[in-house]
């Protein structure tokens, strides 16, 4: 490999501080944590921090494993990339099962979307594996709530997070101390943008599920939503199905998630969009941050995501 | 490339930072349609007239309802040129913490005063703590200028009250910009509301304010922060060192030496997240390999053997304590995380207590408490790698946590090490003994003194000084002129021009002229001096060592040292060029009883004249 010379004045551009800043966190977690663990959902912000992730260890493998809490209800294209990556990189795979908890009884689907179920299923696998530290791929700018949230974001042995209590976080010191039973979510996408990811994703040429980009799909609408009709998704009575040209901004359960009108099929096309795009990526596509202004305060509380 | 700046605001609700916020954010397009309904379905619940962007920044419920702002919350946007990070937070005292939170990461800091009441405790306190930790960039934001119809009298008066408070401070850079936030004036685009403003709107400043040349890249300082050990068939003997550069310039071959340890080494590769790189640079995390096999750790740091960090058990710091049911007490223990270090820590002395509003020290203080600021002594039970503050924040910063709780209950920031420059200057350590000399100034063949002449740029001390050096040699009297600009090349090259570095100019120009004078010159000082009280040391100095010390005040008018401007200093202070410049943005005390008064209706021989008199030369 070449020898990279340094950019004149010695200065870095947005996108590599931001990768520098998320390699920083990375690898202060990993040296002070005893069983950190990589949340991973298969979508785009998770994707992005697990290869942050594998650079910062170099040419070491990753010292921690990944884990995705599965609602059953997935999007194929998304378990698809979620598989390839594990055999390409070679890295440890925990999925911890929202199905297991239903079944043993401990939560109950209510008929919507399993997306709330997840807390349960996310707080058990973390207690029952030890995790210390869990990376999750959440970025300030996604929503009011998390504008405040620490990157270094404790949680209590209930797996609460209490936004009065959070602790001053200065310069790069961040402190993860934290009693048995406790446990620290750390964020190290928090300074990252929607367009700052796709640019990554661009300038890295970072493979993403296919759904990320334009394709025809049977959708219809719902509280102003496009949604995919999908096997865990049908339509109710009235709605009207039509074929269209869409692509998803986020990923997530295939019950929550809604997708644009979109003829962006290129990285590059996305970015021309997201650029001008007016709407927030949650509020054109997750019904579940829709519930009440103070949705994702709420479920960040009891410990989500 | 687009880069990037961190920027600290502070302030109330009654300041407009809310509105002038989310008009960044709004007409930078950076608020969505779906947060914009939002936003406009409150303002009409609450029965507003206008759509209050305020509520774009509102974040936790419970700041919702109380109306205020009382966490740091971190806000985002972007134009083709720089993206923006805003830390944002409230501006009552009770919120010091979020302040210095918000202000840590922060290159620039906006002040927001409103118009209508002028620079207010808050806005004073808020420039304190942005140069406490480090910003070099201020902008004055004089909010709500709607409300005093423009009245750009009023704006210049807030700005030279607030120029003269800035020069106290350690700020090199203050934009003061005119503008209502409200109505969108002066924030993103230029407003023909004043049409005397000539400066730029505030994030065409944001846009253009240069921030490189404020990172230390002379200092190499890494801190390991991780070993990359694979132990895989393919990379078996691997090994290399990961961390994040806090200061300098590392190259490949570059001689190093890692602390505490002492063995050296040398670089052989540096691996950056996209492969080799040939320097690695402030903030770029990479991983360094060495040609030596030395035991290395996490919280060892690598620098180059010729410019060491101080490794040290023992250092003095300003710290802002932070814990809401605990205070700061001498004695007690916690733990400190200092780079990638983290260790045991006493806290063995408090000095005093800083008031955050007046400055004022009050060495009485025996405890501080949650939002109080204050110097202490620490002592670490291993050795540190530690910098001072102001020349470092990377190695000169650290958080204190309390072992019982685990909270972050300190921010800190390493002082200047006294010991090491009081032992030079003052013999106050107890191993340097004074010699005395077995001659006295009056057994010498020539009687020294000191002239020190003070004035404006321009205002003739240096063409004064070098005619009157001339004049004495010729009457065969040893005399020599003290530059204090030419100092600067040499012995004070360590010295910049904030407030503090200009004092020890000053404090080192003043031992100097003593030494030379007791050595019989006639020692001419040409030194802006702005202050009284850095002059009052220097005649201070040479009293306790018996010698004559002569203050001379150069009084031109700043309109004649302007006019003349024979450096070009003026003109390019004008442009905002060079910062904290004396009589345009830093304040000059001229002297009130002067040993001689010069005034420029004299030719320059009446003038060295009578500096001729002054020193007794010809009797």
């Amino acid at each position: 490999m070449t020898v990279q010379p340094a950019p004149p004045h010695y200065e870095l551009s947005h996108l590599r501080s931001l990768e520098a800043e998320a390699i920083h966190i990375i690898r202060e977690v990993a040296a002070e944590f005893e069983r950190p663990v990589l949340l991973f959902s298969g979508g785009k912000d998770s994707i992005v921090m697990l290869h942050l992730a594998l650079k910062a260890f170099q040419p070491a493998r990753l010292p921690f494993p990944v884990m995705h809490v599965d609602t059953g209800h997935n999007f194929d294209e998304v378990i698809a990339t979620r598989d390839h990556l594990v055999a390409e990189t070679g890295i440890r795979l925990v999925v911890a099962s929202v199905q297991d908890d239903i079944d043993a009884g401990r939560v109950v689907e209510n008929g919507r979307s399993r997306n709330p179920l997840q807390t349960v299923t996310l707080l058990r696998a973390i207690r029952q594996n030890k995790f210390d530290a869990a990376f999750g791929g959440a970025r300030r700018d996604e929503e009011k709530a998390r504008a405040k949230e620490r990157v270094f974001s404790f949680r209590d042995e209930f797996g609460q997070w209490e936004p009065k209590a959070q602790r001053p976080e200065l310069w790069n010191l961040y402190n993860g101390r934290h009693r048995k039973g406790e446990h620290i979510r750390v964020f190290p996408l928090s300074n990252w943008t929607e367009y700052d990811i796709w640019s990554y994703v661009g300038a890295e040429d970072i493979g993403l599920p296919a759904i990320y980009y334009a394709h025809r799909r049977q959708v219809f609408e719902r509280d102003a939503m496009l949604l995919a009709v999908h096997r865990f998704m049908q339509p109710r009575p009235g709605e009207k199905v039509f074929e269209t040209s869409v692509r998803f901004r986020t990923v997530g359960d295939v019950t929550c998630t809604g997708c644009v009108e979109s003829t962006a099929a290129t990285v590059s096309e996305i970015i021309a969009e997201t650029a001008v795009s007016r709407l927030t990526e949650r509020g054109a596509t997750r019904a579940d941050d829709r519930i009440s202004e103070a949705g994702m305060e709420d479920r960040k509380r009891e410990g989500y995501f | 490339m687009t880069s990037l700046l961190r920027i600290a605001t502070a302030g109330s609700v009654d300041d407009g930072k809310s509105t002038l916020i989310g008009r960044l954010l709004y007409d930078s397009k950076a608020v969505m349609e779906d947060q914009l309904a939002a936003v406009e379905r409150t303002s009409k619940e609450r029965g507003h007239d206008y759509t209050d962007l305020a509520l774009v920044t509102d974040g936790l419920r419970s700041e919702r309802e109380q109306g205020i702002t009382i966490d740091v919350a971190y806000r985002y946007f972007a134009t083709p040129r720089r993206k923006f990070i805003i830390a944002d937070t409230p501006g009552h005292v009770q919120y010091t913490r979020n302040m210095v939170t918000g202000t840590s990461t922060a290159q620039l800091a906006i002040v927001l005063v409103d118009a209508r009441h002028g620079l207010l405790e808050q806005s004073r306190r808020h420039a304190f703590l942005a140069s406490l930790l480090g910003v070099q960039h201020i902008v004055l934001a004089v909010n709500k200028m709607d409300l005093i119809d423009w009245d750009h009298a009023r704006f210049e008066k807030i700005r030279d009250e607030f120029h003269t408070f800035a020069a106290r401070l350690d700020v090199h850079d203050v934009t003061t910009i005119p503008m209502s936030a409200l109505h969108g004036d002066n924030v993103v685009t230029k407003s023909d509301k004043a049409p005397w403003y000539e400066g730029p709107a505030l994030l065409r400043h944001l846009e253009e304010v240069y921030i490189a040349g404020d990172r230390n890249l002379v200092d190499v300082r890494f801190p390991v922060q991780y070993v990359i050990r694979p132990q895989t068939r393919e990379h078996q003997d691997h090994r290399s060192y990961a961390g994040t550069v806090a200061s300098g310039v590392m190259r490949r071959s570059d001689e190093v030496i890692v602390l505490p340890g002492g063995k050296t080494s040398r670089i052989t590769k540096i691996e950056g997240p996209n492969g080799p790189v040939a320097e690695a640079f402030p903030p770029m995390a990479v991983s360094v390999s060495l040609a030596d096999d030395i035991d290395i750790s996490r919280g060892d740091l690598i620098a180059r053997i010729n410019n060491q960090p101080r490794v040290t058990q023992e250092f003095d710091a300003t710290v802002c304590w932070m814990a809401d049911d605990s205070a700061l007490e001498p004695g007690r223990d916690y733990i400190i995380k200092q780079t990638t270090k983290t260790a045991r820590a006493r806290v063995t002395a408090l000095d005093y207590r800083l008031d955050v509003n007046t400055l004022h020290r009050d060495k009485t203080a025996t405890a501080l408490k949650l939002n109080e600021l204050g110097r202490i002594t620490l002592r670490t039970q291993v050795p540190l790698m530690v910098d001072e503050y102001t020349r470092n924040a990377s190695t000169g910063s650290f958080i204190l946590i309390d072992p019982d709780t685990n909270g972050t209950v300190a921010a800190g920031m390493v002082l200047r090490d006294m010991s090491e420059r009081a032992a030079a200057a003052r013999a106050s350590s107890p191993n340097a003994v004074e010699h005395r000399s077995l001659v006295t100034a009056q057994d010498r063949l020539s009687r020294g003194c000191t002239v020190w002449f003070t004035g404006l740029s321009g205002s003739g001390k240096s063409s004064v000084a070098m005619l009157a050096e001339r004049k004495l040699l010729e009457m065969g009297r040893p005399a020599y002129v003290l530059d204090g600009d030419n100092l600067r090349h040499g012995l004070n090259a360590d010295l910049g021009f904030s407030m503090a570095d200009r004092a020890e100019n000053l404090r080192r120009l003043a031992h100097i002229a003593a030494l030379l004078a007791d050595s019989g010159q006639i020692v001419l000082v040409p030194a802006i001096s702005p202050l009284a009280e850095h002059r009052a040391l220097a005649r201070r100095l040479h009293e306790d060592a018996g010698l004559p010390f002569y203050e001379v005040f150069c009084d031109t008018p700043i309109a004649d040292c302007e006019k003349r401007d024979p450096k070009g200093l003026y003109a390019r202070a004008r442009a905002g060029l060079i910062k904290d410049f004396t009589g345009i943005d830093s304040p000059h005390e001229p002297p009130r009883n002067p040993d001689l008064r010069l005034t420029h209706d004299r030719t320059p021989e009446e003038l060295t004249e009578q500096i001729i008199l002054l020193v007794g030369a010809r009797r």
